[in-house]
Formats: structure tokens, sequence, C-alpha cells
């Protein structure tokens, strides 16, 4: 075998995912009643306890799996589960790229699907018109909620850790409040929930299922970031910024341009995620809109390393694992909680490259790609 | 900070001084105005701040004619933020000026929001208390972290370990003490975790910290779902009862703040020894040195001889250990019951206090203490029916650490080598 750089790559995510499934195998085994109770006589028939725990784990991942892939339906829903990953993961990987933390995602997707819902239902516009303007509309407001965060950092050294940690609490808040107001709340309705978006501010939707256009979108804004970051000369100051900002000031780069500049851009990600949210699957705006999209932006960025194209593939397998986790929790009763194990083990191996090769004893010497230092 | 020199003569000042001193004023007042307007917007009418105990015993409630008192302090806030601006408040008296900025405008605040109504004045102190509780353990263990040069963002999984361990197992033991140990082991191991990763495998804290706070609530939350998704299941495993307050001989008695401070739980009382003694603990032991010197330079702390990694990882798991006790107070110190995701930010809110206290143990309380307040007084408001609605109030916090973050100590330098792995050699 070459030791291609991606093939060791492949090889150490593939690891890592098979040493998520055995941890997830142990808790399983752990802390479901048949098995335990079957401990109980352990040292008579150690076989009992053994089928027991091999039933309980092969039936809660057949379940998995096949709520994942098992059939039209299924993919089509880990495609839409997928859909406002690929968005927040960009988001998250773009800033990363400059030597940023954004852990705003949630805030930045909340004010884009703020924006665009309001756009959706409040303006009237002829058909195809209505979903771009309120789609744009989403990104504009991603993109000034996150855009604030770099001029932040650029103007007073705030760290973006805290201050997106913080925004996202006043985005939620911001919300809940303005879903009571007349502006947003659905008339005749006391609890917080807006009116559905017009159908010409709908995405389509195909074949039947949920999946809608957002997919599309989703996947070509990957490819825009990729080429951004490898092909132009704005990438190139981006990460020129995130390898070494001492280095680039003297090169004469504005650093503060870039840290707004790539915020804006990863906000308007996100926030495009919030107007795919909006638009094409909960169509009223609730407090619950943001679920957990942005901050799982952060893991599926972190599994993608920092490239765009892992993250869409990131986001792909995270979409699998929340849509079969559905269907898991409905067959075998397993939590839907387990799925979240999961994903923070196969991220901690993936980012943990040296403990993967240390308990498979792969030898592998490269530069890891640079992510945001500390405070300083 | 730079320390000025009060002489006769006009100080130079540098332009970064200025600056800041500029900033800082219009800060100041912005708020002044702020509160100068409510004060002319306050109804004519008393202001009755409740000053007995819950049971009703102690003095009665003091009674203060709510707009002349608040047209008083907000313009003594406005003279401090105007004397800031012009001239820039230096030296000793500075912090207590600033000190008096905020009592002024609080008050002026509750002055309009409370008019011609009854503020309980006790069940404020008491309520910040409470809420502070987790918020300062957290803190403390960010900063004893921070301070040794490791960034622990997983505060909020450590404190949902906490919590979740404390309730399983003062449930299953029926004991309380077993169930703060539990805690305290949870946090621990959650510790031990990020001090294995970030100092052994030089995996980035930043990442590793974010990482652990899903893990931590897949865990726990899986548990939860798990245990009281058998029969019988919560009262088997998630029932352990709440811890009584105990009232401390003689200083509970002293009248407003006996019934308040001096009567809490075991918690409270192990939240104010802790905030002392790592406070002695990292200014004035030799251990509290090493500390800080392998935060601020580590390769010279290994070139008199420190262990570097062992000062690290023994710093994190104290840490771990002290905000592993403050999980166990969103569940026996307080609700008596496990919910998934109930830390409800904290952790994160813990780890804004440790930087807008400056990484020192006093500084990141006091900040702790600040947010606490803000909650206390958003719940008292919540019952005042203030025209202001109540997301407002509750995204104030939030939106005044980020002006803080931003305008009053973005210029402080956190411990030099925060975030930096160390390689041996």
């Amino acid at each position: 075998m070459k030791n291609r750089a991606w093939v060791r790559e492949l090889t150490v995510s593939a690891l890592a995912v098979l040493l998520a499934l055995v941890v997830g195998a142990l808790l399983i085994i752990v802390s479901t009643p048949d098995v335990t109770s079957a401990f109980g006589y352990f040292f008579a028939r150690p076989m009992d306890t053994l089928s027991a725990a091999g039933d309980a784990v092969g039936d809660t991942y057949r379940a998995l799996f096949l709520g994942a892939f098992g059939g039209r339906q299924q993919i089509a829903e880990t495609l839409v589960a997928a859909t406002p990953l690929i968005c927040t993961g960009l988001a998250v990987t773009l800033a990363f790229r400059t030597g940023l933390f954004n852990i705003g995602g949630q805030g930045q997707l909340i004010a884009g699907a703020l924006c665009a819902g309001w756009v959706g239902f409040a303006v009237h516009l002829p058909p195809v018109v209505h979903v771009l303007v309120a789609l744009l509309a989403g990104v504009a407001g991603g993109a000034l909620w996150g855009g604030i965060i770099g001029l932040l950092k650029a103007r007073t050294g705030a760290h973006e850790v805290i201050t997106t940690i913080m925004f996202n609490y006043v985005a939620l808040y911001g919300l809940t409040w303005l879903l009571t107001t007349s502006a947003l709340q659905r008339p005749g309705r006391n609890e917080p929930i807006s009116p559905v978006v017009d159908q010409s501010a709908q995405l389509p939707q195909f074949g039947g299922t949920r999946l809608h256009l957002g997919l599309l979108i989703a996947v070509l804004a990957a490819v825009l970031v990729w080429w951004l970051l490898a092909r132009s000369t704005l990438g190139f100051r981006l990460r020129a910024v995130g390898a070494n900002p001492d280095a680039a000031r003297t090169a004469g780069m504005d650093i503060g341009r870039a840290y707004v500049l790539a915020m804006l851009i990863a906000g308007g990600l996100a926030g495009l995620a919030g107007a795919q949210q909006v638009l094409g699957t909960d169509l009223p705006l609730t407090d619950g809109i943001a679920g957990t999209f942005g901050f799982d932006g952060i893991t599926v960025a972190l599994l993608g390393r920092g490239s765009p194209v892992g993250t869409v593939f990131a986001a792909l397998l995270f979409g699998a694992l929340n849509s079969g986790g559905n269907e898991m929790q409905a067959a075998t009763g397993t939590p839907l909680t387990l799925v979240t194990v999961l994903q923070a083990v196969i991220v901690a191996l993936v980012a943990a490259p040296a403990l993967v090769r240390a308990v498979f004893r792969i030898r592998a010497e490269r530069a890891d790609v640079v992510l945001a230092k500390g405070w300083n | 900070m730079t320390a000025t020199i009060d002489s006769a003569g006009p100080a130079l000042e540098s332009p970064e001084h200025r600056r800041r001193r500029l900033r800082l004023g219009i800060l100041l007042l912005v708020l002044a105005v702020m509160a100068v307007v409510l004060a002319v917007f306050t109804k004519s009418g008393h202001v009755d701040f409740r000053l007995s105990a819950p049971d009703g015993s102690g003095p009665g409630d003091l009674r203060v004619p709510a707009k002349p008192a608040a047209l008083v302090l907000s313009v003594l806030a406005l003279a401090i933020a105007v004397e800031h601006l012009r001239r820039g408040l230096t030296g000793k008296w500075a912090g207590a000026a600033f000190a008096l900025f905020g009592i002024a405008f609080v008050v002026t605040f509750i002055c309009w929001a409370a008019s011609g109504k009854l503020f309980p004045l006790t069940n404020q102190i008491q309520g910040t208390l409470a809420l502070s509780t987790p918020l300062i353990l957290g803190a403390l263990a960010g900063v004893l972290c921070e301070r040794a040069g490791i960034i622990n963002l997983a505060l909020e999984g450590q404190l949902l370990a906490g919590a979740c361990a404390a309730a399983i197992v003062a449930t299953v033991s029926g004991s309380f003490l077993v169930g703060v140990v539990a805690a305290m082991v949870a946090g621990v191991f959650l510790a031990w975790l990020l001090a294995v990763f970030s100092i052994k495998y030089l995996v980035n804290q930043i990442v590793l910290g974010v990482l652990l706070v899903v893990f931590a609530t897949g865990i726990t939350g899986f548990l939860f779902d798990q245990l009281t998704g058998l029969s019988d299941g919560s009262a088997r495993f998630n029932s352990p009862g709440t811890l009584q307050p105990i009232a401390i001989p003689v200083l509970s008695s002293i009248p407003i703040i006996g019934p308040t401070v001096f009567h809490q739980t075991a918690l409270v009382y192990a939240m104010v020894v802790l905030v002392a003694v790592l406070t002695l603990v990292l200014y004035r032991t030799r251990w509290g040195l090493r500390v800080r010197a392998v935060g601020e330079h580590p390769r010279a702390a290994a070139t008199v001889g420190i262990n570097v990694l062992r000062i690290r990882y023994e710093a994190v798991l104290v840490a771990g250990a002290i905000v592993g006790l403050g999980g166990a107070y969103f569940t026996i110190g307080s609700t008596g019951g496990f919910s998934k995701a109930m830390t409800a930010g904290n952790g994160f809110i813990a780890l804004a206090a440790v930087i807008m206290g400056r990484w020192h143990p006093l500084g990141a309380t006091a900040a702790a203490l600040f947010f606490g307040f803000t909650k206390a007084l958003q719940g008292q408001l919540q019952v005042l029916a203030t025209p202001i609605p109540t997301e407002v109030l509750q995204m104030t916090p939030y939106l005044l650490t980020v002006v803080a973050v931003a305008g009053v100590v973005g210029q402080v330098r956190p411990p030099r080598a925060d975030g930096e792995p160390y390689r041996p050699g």
C-alpha cells in the first residue's frame, strides 16, 4: 500500500469509528437490563451473559444501520439531517482555517432562520424570487451576527470563544422574545410560534420525501468554500493569517480585516443552514429551530479536519447517525443519546491521531492542520 | 494595569492608557445616562425593601421614596462617569468608585422597576448566593487550570457529570456525603481525560474542551434515559432529596445577612472556604508558585527543576474535584434530581467569569457573583411585572459580559503559556 496522506487519514477515521462502536457497545452492555441480570450468574453460565450482550449490541447497531440506509425514505432522512450540518460545519471549518474558533454557529443559525423566516411569511413576492430573497436574507442575518464577532476581535481583541458563546444566548433569547411580539407570532396563538412561510418561499422537496433543494445548495456552498480556500487570493490571506498571524502582519496583510471577513462568511454559512431549516423542513419558526445544529457543526468540522470536502463527508456520517438513531430508539428502546456519545468518541479519536496510532500501532508522521490556539 | 504615579503635576499619559480610559469612560457615561433616564421616568411612590428573614423574623421593611433616591443615585453615577472621562480614576479609590457606580446603577434600576411595590431584598441576597455557588466553583476550577497553562473549556461537561453522579450515587447509597464524593470523582475523571489528551497527546485544548462537553452530555443523557426508562427507575436511581441548610450559630442571628448568608447548605460553605483556600494556595504556597510558573513560562520552570507535566496534571485534577463539587449543587444542592442538560450553560458562564476576573480567584468569584446577582434580580423582576420583556432581561448578563470582555478587560494578559502544549526536552 502506498503511504498516501489521504489513505492514512481515511484509515485513522475508519479505525476511530470502529473504536467508537466498541465504546458504544460497552455502554449498551452495562445498561441493558437483560445483560445486567445475566451478569448475576456470570460464573455459573458465562455464555448467557455473552449471548445476551451480543444480542443487545447486535440489535441496536442493526437498527441504527437500517434506520440510516435501510431504504429510500431512510436515505432521504439521512440527507435531510446532513444538510444543515454541512453548512454549520463549513462555518466552523472556514473560521478554523483563519485561526478562529467559531462556537457561535448556534446563534448565527438563529439569526439566519429569523431573517429568512420573516421574509418567508411577512413579505410576499413572486415564486422563484421569493425563495432566493429569503435565502439571501438568511445568509445576511447570519453574516451580520458572525461579523460582529470578527469586528470585536479585530478592534478590541475580545476572544471569539467567549463572545460567540455569549452571542448564542443573546440570539436565543432574542428569538424567544420576538416570537412573543406581533412581528413574528402567529395570529391567534399564545405559544411562541411564527406563521408558516409562504408556498412561494419554500424549498421544493423531492420524490415524496422531506429531502429538499437545500442539500444541493449546501453542496454548492461546500464547493465555493473549497474554491475560496484553495484557489482564491482572499483564501490565501485567510489561511496565512490562520497559520501565523505575526508573519501575515509582517507581510503586510490586514489581520483585523481577515478576521472580520472570515466571520462574515462563516456567519453567512451558518445563517444559510438556518434559512434551509425554516424554508425546507421546519416551516414555522419556533424557539427550538436551531436544535443542536450549530454546536454539532463544531464536531463535524473537527471530524472534517479543516477541509471542506472532509466536512461534507463528516456531515453525512453524522446525519446518518442522527437519522439512524431515531429509528434505533423506536425499534430497540436504546436512547438516542447513545449517538451523541458515539459522535464525541469518534471525533475525539480523530482529533487525537496519536492516540489511535498508539492503539493500533500505526506509524505516521505528518503535520496536523493548524487549528485555533489558546487565548494569546 | 500599569501603576500610575499620583503626583501633583499633570502626569503624561500613554496613548494606550488614554484609549482605555476613554473607552471605559464612554461605556460608563452611556450606562449613567440610561440610569438618569430611568430615574426621570420613575413613578413617584415608595419602594419597600424587605429586610426580614423568610420566616418573617427580623427588622421590618425599609421604605425608600423611589424617585428622589433614583435621581440622587443616577446623578452620582453620572458624576463618577464624567470624572473618569475627564481625569481617569486611578489609585486606591478607583475600585471603590467603580463599585459605587455599580451599586448606584443597580439601585436606580430597582427604584424604577419596583416603585410603589415591595422589593424582597433578603430573597435577592439568598438567590444571588445560591445561583452563584456552582458558577464560583466552576470559575475557581477554571482559574486553577489556566494558571497552570491548560485551558478548560469542559467545565460545563464536568458540572453535568458531577450533577449526574451526585444524584445517582446519593440515591443508591442513601448518603449525601457519598454522593458529593462521587460528584468530585466524576469531575476528576473528566479532568483526567482533559489532562491526558492535552498533556500527553498534545490535542488542541479548546477542541478537546468542546468534545468533552459533548461526551459528558451524551453519557449523562444516556444514563438518565436508560435508568429512568426502567420501571420505578426514578425512585431507585434519581431521587436523592436535597441538602438541608445549616444555620451557623451566633452569625445566623445577625439581622438581614444572618438568615440569608449564614443559613445555607454545606455546599455553599464549602464554596466560601474554597475561594479563600485557593487564593492562599496560589499566592502563598510553593505549589501555587509552581502552578503559576508552569502556566507562565514552562521552559524556565523546567530549568529550575520543576516537573512541568506533573504540576499540570495535579492542577487539572484538583480543579476537576472542585468543579465536580459545583456539579453536585445542581442536584442534591438545589433541585434534588438529575435532568438532561440541566447545567444549562453555567460552565460556559464560569469560563467567562475566569476571563472577566482576570485569571485571579477573587476576581473570578466577583464576576461569578455578578452573574448570580443579575440572574436572581431577573427572577425578582418577573414578579414585579416591569415593562421590560423577560427575555430581554435574560440576555442582559450575556451582553454585559461581551461589553466587559471587549471594553474593559480586553487588554488583560492571560497566563503566557495558556493553551500551549509543553514538550519536555
